[in-house]
């Protein structure tokens, strides 16, 4: 089921990809963020801007450990940037934080990304 | 071991083979019972081939009967040492004795027939229990619907009160009843009853009591007068040998005054200031003369006083070595019961402790809690109903949101309360209720000076969730487990407390947030 209210696009940068997440992030955005992850089939890191996201559930939360899954099937670290203080908690208390970057509020992914990574 | 009546009957076994000679069409115009103990059973059992009655010398009942019924041969049919028939001839029509060919050709139906009247007996047997069963069923379901309209939907929320209530039905339904009756001056009325018999009479037996008591509840004050009037109604009405035990008791939640009466139910127990003792008053149980009058009695529940009232199904309920759970087991547990949803979780599980998992409840149990909590007197914020439609959630938590605004709690406190709250609307769409949009969630918002509570209700009854446990993402990551559940981990994690009530028909999960002092600060992780 498609979520009309998240989407994700994807841009390819010179050292890997980014996926700008947009929306409420449940179980609607499955499809978006499979598709979005195709877009960004590069090699090298994988760059996760939640900047405009403004909803994160649990099912939302199941999606990003797939496309965790998937990074690490394909051996590409995972960067997230743009989290609000309450969904960077979140990230902590499931320890995501254990399987991809989370950079500080006022880092953002982009062409020099990688020279942001705390 | 011969488990069964074999029958002999004309009309259901075939009659005798056209023998050489041909055989008397008289036999068998009825069907003759075989006792199982009848000695001819074993003779028949044993014997291999056909046997004639008249050699036979046994005391056997059916002998004479097939005799009687000018029988003169019959052929055992026996399966796995069972005999399950016999079949019968009489006499040849030309007056000589069958011959061997005859026996032969007997024997050689019979052997074909064994297997084939087997399976019929056995198709037959099956459709018989199963009717039966099905019969059954259907009017247990009846019983249980009857049942559960009647009972209360949700416990009603008093200031200053914690109350839980919990209804185990028995396999056979009896005709436990309880009730909460909203009265003038914010007076509360509590009942608490049992019908005796069960199934589909008892439940409406259950329904009309309870509506008797209500209707008389709402137009009497004393509670004796109350039961009395109950009594009086309900008596001309109520099937011979039937009656009802009814506890009723008029609450003022301000004072903690109790005025009761009881109309020979289970004395309830109230522990209070390191006693516990018991509600005396005495009366006839409802329905068996009219005219009867009521003890009335009256306590005060002061603050931390805790309130069971029970039915028998818990107190008379017995282990394998039939010794009953007792009294003093309860009151032990209401001594150190921290609040009522908590010691009827205890007292279930000590009773399934003690009975066995394997055991068969033998009757309804039904338990309703009352402590009197005045340090957590809750103002009511909301109380709404959504439909349980997948996205749902997002309504509750803009409405809970809306409705805690006054409460001005700290972003983070309120994101994880947004949090909690989806979360809880969620699982309770999906599981309790099974995304089924004819069903609504209840929720109900509180806050006292210390707490904040949220209580979402659905339909999903059944036992005790188990605690979360921290959900594994390098587990996930290697597909040693689903990419899914994260909810009630995430649920516990964001609030201060949850706690889970049930019964036979409801699943509550209240998210409980402490007020003072605002944020909880750091998390531990």
């Amino acid at each position: 089921m498609a979520s009309a209210s998240f989407d994700a696009t994807s841009t390819m940068l010179p050292d890997g990809a980014v996926i700008m997440l947009r929306g409420e992030l449940d179980g609607g955005a499955r499809e978006a963020l499979a598709a979005a992850y195709e877009g960004a089939n590069a090699l090298g890191t994988l760059g996760l801007d939640f900047e405009y996201v403004t909803y994160i559930n649990s099912s939302g939360i199941a999606l990003i450990v797939e496309l965790l899954s998937r990074a690490r099937t394909d051996h590409r670290p995972v960067v997230a940037s743009g989290l609000s203080e309450h969904y960077r908690e979140i990230f902590q208390i499931t320890r995501l934080t254990d399987f991809m970057t989370i950079l500080a509020t006022e880092q953002s992914l982009g062409p020099a990304h990688s020279q942001d990574q705390a | 071991m011969v488990r069964r009546t074999p029958r002999v009957q004309g009309e259901r076994f075939p009659a005798p083979p056209a023998a050489a000679g041909g055989a008397s069409p008289a036999v068998g115009a009825a069907a003759i019972e075989i006792a199982a103990d009848d000695p001819i059973v074993a003779h028949l059992c044993r014997a291999r081939g056909a046997v004639k009655l008249a050699s036979l010398e046994l005391d056997s009942p059916a002998l004479d009967s097939l005799r009687t019924s000018g029988v003169a041969m019959v052929v055992p049919l026996v399966t796995n040492d069972q005999l399950i028939g016999v079949l019968s001839v009489g006499p040849r029509l030309s007056g000589q004795e069958y011959s061997a060919q005859d026996r032969r050709l007997l024997e050689s139906l019979t052997a074909h027939a064994t297997p084939a009247v087997r399976v019929g007996q056995l198709v037959r047997e099956q459709q018989t229990e199963i009717k039966a069963r099905g019969r059954l069923e259907q009017e247990l379901a009846v019983a249980r619907l009857i049942q559960q309209s009647f009972l209360p939907e949700h416990t009603p929320e008093i200031a200053g009160w914690q109350l839980a209530a919990c209804y185990r039905p028995a396999s056979a339904v009896g005709g436990d009843f309880y009730d909460f009756i909203e009265l003038p001056r914010g007076l509360v009325g509590l009942v608490i009853g049992d019908v005796t018999d069960k199934g589909i009479p008892a439940a409406m037996v259950m329904a009309a009591t309870r509506s008797l008591v209500r209707a008389s509840a709402q137009r009497l004050v004393a509670p004796s007068a109350v039961l009395a009037d109950a009594n009086d109604n309900l008596c001309p009405d109520i099937p011979q040998n039937m009656f009802a035990t009814c506890f009723y008791a008029v609450l003022d939640p301000a004072s903690g005054r109790l005025r009761y009466a009881n109309a020979g139910h289970n004395l309830p127990l109230v522990h209070s200031a390191e006693e516990t003792f018991e509600l005396r008053a005495t009366g006839m149980p409802l329905g068996l003369m009219p005219a009867m009058q009521y003890e009335e009695a009256e306590a005060t529940l002061d603050p931390d006083a805790s309130m069971l009232l029970y039915s028998d199904g818990l107190v008379e309920a017995h282990n394998a070595k039939r010794a009953m759970f007792g009294t003093p087991r309860i009151i032990e547990l209401l001594a150190i019961a921290k609040a009522p949803q908590l010691l009827i979780d205890e007292l279930l599980s000590a009773l399934d402790r003690f009975t066995g998992t394997e055991h068969e409840q033998e009757d309804d149990i039904t338990l309703v809690g009352l402590q009197h909590s005045p340090a957590g007197r809750a103002e009511l914020l909301a109380d709404f109903r959504i439909t349980s439609k997948p996205g749902n959630e997002r309504t509750a938590i803009r409405r809970v949101e809306a409705a805690v605004a006054a409460l001005e709690l700290p972003a983070n406190q309120l994101e994880r309360l947004k949090t909690a709250t989806g979360e809880a609307t969620m699982n309770a769409i999906e599981h309790g209720n099974h995304n089924d949009p004819s069903l609504e969630l209840r929720i109900v918002v509180a806050a006292s000076s210390t707490q904040l509570t949220i209580r979402i209700t659905d339909h999903g009854a059944g036992p005790t969730i188990p605690a979360p446990q921290q959900p594994s993402v390098a587990a996930k990551l290697e597909g040693r487990e689903p990419h899914r559940g994260w909810g009630l981990f995430l649920i516990e994690q964001m609030v201060d407390g949850i706690r889970h009530e049930h019964d036979s028909v409801r699943h509550t999960l209240e998210l409980q947030l402490r007020l003072e002092g605002g944020d909880r600060g750091e998390r531990k992780l």
